[in-house]
């Protein structure tokens, strides 16, 4: 090859132009026979890498499962929905770098996402600065109290009370927690406690975790002399899941049952062993193996959505694809994007049918009310053991109302 | 009466567990001063080798004790010719090269696995001490790591290898005029290092957990423990797991896991503070 063939001639340079240009204009084309309106822009920050990448990636196919559905619908007010995705790595510091460029830069009209509770108190002042409207889909401690902030995810008050019921009512009275140690856990196990003594039950013990522990057999030497009747667990994430290893290969699993607020969220029941996970009770807002049609029919279309027979379908997506349908129905409802606006439309008592069953938002705490379910593993599937209605998040409500005093900004914590 | 011996047997399986994780270090650092940051990522590969073989049918026995220490020491044969030989001798540069090959290890596994936790089941089940219940394949941990320590000394004593893999760590110029090759010598010397980080991978995969990250949560303490043993690497590292071990265990029964953490930290320190050369460097100074 010459060297003259890397020159771009007159004529080359022509060519490549014009076909610049018909690319260029073509979209343009596209969105006119659509809509002469710009699209309404969504903003997602979630987990696709790191250790919160487990829980994050079907948080994410959710969002895109959930805008790609009102997408296909025409979009929102005669406009498409664009959505502005980061992968915040789990990692808090690009969580507020990229807050601050989707709410000050790209000028979202809202935004889905955070995971840990961490993230979501590092976002939420950048949001309510510049009030831009903010949801939060995990399952969480409670206690957001935020005019600009809603929360989908089931709180202690929805599941927890549940959970702590069947066990002193099938198991015993007497338990012992172990928790992971940030504000999670920590607030869990005090929700824990409460309802365990309200039900006329002890606590042998509480034992915190840091969420890099993988050694936990001087925690279940402590828990066997104890002897509780059985051990509530609040504990997170890769590393934590080691305890219930642990606990299985000591034989304790056989003896004391165990009940917990997050086993079951990511991967578990395809990852672990089924002699580990079998028999761990939980309570959460959904199941992949709720036998409802809308349960059925979303696992379906977020699977095909996804391209694999997925199976680890929890809460924390089926909350997502309710933030995204919240959010949608309030839009048309304001008949605008603009956040006062549709806060008021969500502040209206507006509720819709979704996949774990009819969810409602709260006006005064800006939390969901919606059912909840107690189940446990069988053989890599959930088997429902209850299901409780319309479950209202009592544990926020408590001290928050939002339509008394809009100008709230905080997290109430737990007093007893 | 029954509670303290079940806790003698969790301070055993502590001790065992800091010398399974810890060896391939001593090898690697003690021995051929490469401050090695990729060890926590060898145990993590070690692991997948353990979760890889056993989902696709291999004996558990195998896919746990026999195959993790051979696939991490043929990676660690090719790293060493690839990277590491280039930097003997320049300690800090090794440092940050070998920081590189863990990042880059865990983005590999994460884009081949996918960062999912994989699980490997326990091949013993669990058995009594009086009417506590304890984990049987602690047992199988405090085996595998008497047979890495003993099988260790036994090749630095009783081969020929072992004889010429001291000479030439002590002086490789003295070694090479004599006859050896020093390159081939730390080559092997390297692979034995990672294959041990795999052996101790691969023992741990079913009680830990398999996921990209999992080298992080053991890197840390390895350091310390090799730190604390000192010069002599079979000897050190056994006392100074013994001792960290112990530490840890009990003060983590009597109080939480977290100050156990600490007090093996605290004890460190300490250590180092009065022993600047570890336990060896004091003590039993003529032992391997």
């Amino acid at each position: 090859m010459t060297k003259a063939d890397f020159l771009i001639t007159r004529r080359k340079a022509l060519k490549l132009g014009g076909l610049s240009v018909g690319l260029l204009a073509a979209p343009a084309f596209v969105r006119q026979g659509f809509s002469a309106e710009a699209p309404i822009k969504m903003g997602s920050l979630l987990d696709a890498t790191g250790p919160l990448g487990l829980e994050g990636r079907r948080m994410i196919k959710a969002t895109e499962y959930a805008v790609s559905q009102l997408n296909e619908k025409g979009g929102l007010l005669g406009r498409k929905i664009e959505l502005k995705a980061f992968d915040t790595q789990s990692d808090i510091k690009l969580y507020t770098q990229y807050a601050q460029q989707l709410a000050m830069r790209d000028k979202v009209d809202v935004i889905q996402g955070g995971i840990t509770s961490s993230s979501r108190e590092a976002i939420r002042p950048i949001f309510d600065r510049t009030k831009t409207l903010y949801f939060y889909n995990t399952q969480y401690e409670g206690g957001v109290c935020d005019h600009n902030v809603f929360c989908t995810g089931t709180t202690p008050a929805q599941t927890v009370n549940h959970l702590v019921d069947y066990a002193t009512k099938n198991w015993g009275k007497k338990t012992y927690i172990v928790a992971a140690d940030y504000n999670y856990g920590h607030i869990t196990a005090d929700w824990m406690k409460k309802f365990v003594t309200a039900n006329g039950g002890t606590v042998a013990g509480v034992d915190f975790l840091p969420l890099d522990v993988t050694n936990f057999s001087s925690t279940i030497s402590r828990i066997q002399q104890a002897a509780p009747e059985f051990v509530l667990s609040a504990l997170v994430g890769a590393n934590h899941l080691g305890f219930y290893r642990q606990w299985d290969a000591t034989g304790m699993k056989a003896k004391i049952p165990v009940g917990s607020t997050v086993f079951g969220l990511g991967d578990e029941l395809q990852a672990m062993d089924v002699s580990t996970t079998d028999g761990i009770v939980t309570c959460y807002g959904f199941y992949p193996d709720l036998d409802t049609p809308a349960a059925k029919g979303f696992v379906s279309g977020l699977q095909k959505f996804i391209g694999e027979d997925a199976k680890d379908i929890s809460e924390l997506a089926t909350a997502t694809y309710d933030g995204v349908m919240l959010w949608a129905k309030a839009v048309e409802k304001a008949g605008s994007v603009e956040a006062a606006k549709v806060i008021s439309a969500l502040e209206s008592g507006i509720s819709i049918d979704a996949p774990g069953g009819k969810v409602t938002m709260d006006p005064k705490t800006h939390a969901t009310i919606r059912p909840t379910y107690l189940a446990e593993p069988k053989n890599r599937k959930w088997e429902i053991l209850a299901t409780f209605a319309d479950q209202y998040p009592a544990d926020t409500g408590g001290r928050c109302d939002l339509v008394a005093n809009p100008n709230t900004k905080t997290q109430f914590t737990p007093q007893f | 009466m029954e509670i303290s011996g079940l806790i003698a047997f969790n301070i055993v399986t502590g001790i065992a567990t800091l010398v399974l994780i810890t060896i391939g270090l001593a090898v690697i650092y003690g021995m051929m001063r490469i401050i090695n940051l990729a060890h926590g990522e060898f145990m993590m590969l070690g692991a997948y080798t353990a979760a890889t073989a056993v989902e696709h049918g291999v004996n558990i026995w195998i896919a746990l004790l026999i195959l993790p220490p051979i696939v991490v020491a043929l990676i660690g044969l090719v790293l060493e010719r690839c990277v590491i030989r280039f930097l003997y001798g320049r300690m800090i540069d090794t440092m940050l090269a070998t920081w590189g090959i863990s990042l880059g290890l865990v983005g590999l596994i994460t884009s081949i696995f996918g960062n999912v936790i994989h699980s490997v089941p326990t091949p013993v089940g669990g058995f009594n001490i009086g009417g506590y219940g304890a984990s049987g394949y602690s047992l199988v941990l405090v085996a595998a790591s008497v047979i890495a320590l003993g099988g260790l000394y036994l090749l630095m004593r009783r081969t020929d290898f072992g004889l010429i893999l001291r000479a030439t760590m002590q002086n490789p110029r003295m070694a090479a005029s004599l006859g050896i090759h020093p390159p081939t010598v730390f080559m092997s010397t390297f692979a034995l290092g990672a294959g041990l980080a795999g052996f101790a991978g691969g023992l741990l995969s079913p009680i830990s957990g398999v996921s990209p990250s999992m080298g992080a949560a053991y890197v840390a303490r390895a350091f310390i423990t090799v730190l604390g043993g000192g010069p002599a690497v079979i000897m050190g590292t056994g006392l100074a797991s013994g001792l960290f071990g112990l530490i840890n265990e009990i003060v983590s029964f009597l109080s939480t896991p977290v100050l156990g953490e600490v007090a093996l930290l605290v004890a460190a320190i300490v250590l180092i503070r009065n022993l600047p050369n570890g336990i060896t460097g004091r003590f039993f100074r003529s032992s391997l």
